[in-house]
């Protein structure tokens, strides 16, 4: 009797330290991106990581649409097409930006290692 | 008085010392604050750290376990460039926040130079460890053939806006908060010289609110910082798995 429970301790203790082990891992896997925001003051990691990833978006949107216009401008003057490069890329442009924004929201697929969290 | 609450007056550019601007300054100080840090910081090498050497590896393992998250242990040969752009970024942010100071990153100039030098080390080393492999990075997989120009003149675009907006957030959001944080400064002045004592009480408010926008302007010098390291980061992890 005796030694059975003190098996079964043993087993527990067991358990437990694998248990704990999965614990460590999964914290591992979560937690870095959480305690990256807890440096940032007063406000919650939650709220920095919210506007961070707000301002993401928004630039990468613009960054979309000003590189395809630019290219388009660019390559008007160049080959003398005006307007129809620049209303071609400008379109490729959105079309980038509304990629560039998928991606940063985690929608979308990255072109590089497809398993990183998106921001 | 137009003068003096101009918004805008404080990122222009002069000279101090013959060649050397107040940007030039700004950039020598966050240089040598980061050296300083550092250099203190790691003088000891307690095995209790002390304040400053908490601080120095707090930041070292804060860049490495960013590195780690998004482009892996492989990722680990960019952290000096990783680390050095993080902390010049953080720097020069916070030692714009001293009233009087100048905000080096409120320049787009700066930050594009910056962006730049992310992006071309991205493809330098990406067409270095890959040769023409690295141009995967624009074909994605299972798109069928006759769609597949549209997408790669896409992710071209894609690609190139990458350093455009690396760098405007960054300047957006410094120069964005400077202007804030200087008009609504310059209203606590205006309101009591024009409307005397009834100004001067009325100036409270806009002066509790110039507070409130310090401290979140200390929170998003951080957060730029950050971002900015991090999305370095993803871009380097394309050079270093370009494929799928």
């Amino acid at each position: 009797m005796a030694k059975g429970s003190d098996e079964r301790r043993e087993g527990s203790g067991d358990d437990l330290a694998g248990r704990l082990d999965r614990l460590d891992k999964a914290l591992e896997r979560r937690g870095a991106g959480r305690d990256d925001g807890a440096g940032s003051g007063p406000v919650s990691s939650r709220d920095a990581q919210g506007i961070a990833r707000g301002f993401r978006l928004s630039t990468e949107m613009v960054a979309g649409v000003i590189v395809g216009g630019g290219l388009g401008w660019a390559l008007d003057r160049w080959l003398d097409t005006s307007p129809f490069g620049l209303i071609v890329l400008l379109l490729l442009g959105f079309a980038a930006g509304v990629l560039n924004v998928m991606r940063a929201a985690g929608i979308a697929r990255h072109p590089g290692a497809d398993d990183h969290p998106p921001l | 008085m137009a003068g003096a609450i101009d918004p805008i007056h404080q990122f222009q550019i002069t000279p101090l010392l013959g060649p050397v601007t107040n940007s030039a300054t700004f950039m020598i100080l966050a240089v040598a604050g980061v050296s300083a840090l550092l250099l203190l910081g790691s003088r000891e090498r307690a095995l209790v750290p002390g304040r400053l050497q908490s601080l120095a590896e707090l930041s070292y393992e804060f860049v490495r376990g960013m590195i780690h998250q998004t482009a892996g242990k492989h990722g680990m040969v960019f952290f000096p460039l990783v680390f050095s752009l993080f902390m010049f970024v953080l720097f020069c942010n916070l030692l714009g926040l001293i009233p009087g100071s100048f905000t080096v990153t409120s320049h787009i100039i700066v930050t594009f130079a910056l962006a730049l030098l992310v992006i071309l080390t991205v493809i330098g080393y990406g067409f270095a460890k890959h040769g023409l492999g690295f141009l995967k990075l624009f074909v994605p997989h299972g798109v069928p053939g006759y769609i597949l120009p549209l997408v790669v003149a896409i992710e071209v675009i894609s690609f190139l806006s990458r350093p455009i907006s690396l760098s405007v957030r960054l300047f957006a959001n410094m120069l964005a908060g400077h202007i804030t944080l200087k008009v609504f400064a310059g209203f606590v002045t205006m309101l009591s010289a024009a409307l005397g004592g009834v100004g001067l009480a009325l100036g409270v408010l806009p002066l509790l609110l110039t507070i409130g926008i310090t401290a979140l302007e200390f929170l998003v010098a951080f957060l730029q910082a950050y971002v900015f390291a991090l999305l370095t980061c993803m871009y380097l992890n394309d050079a270093l798995h370009p494929g799928h």
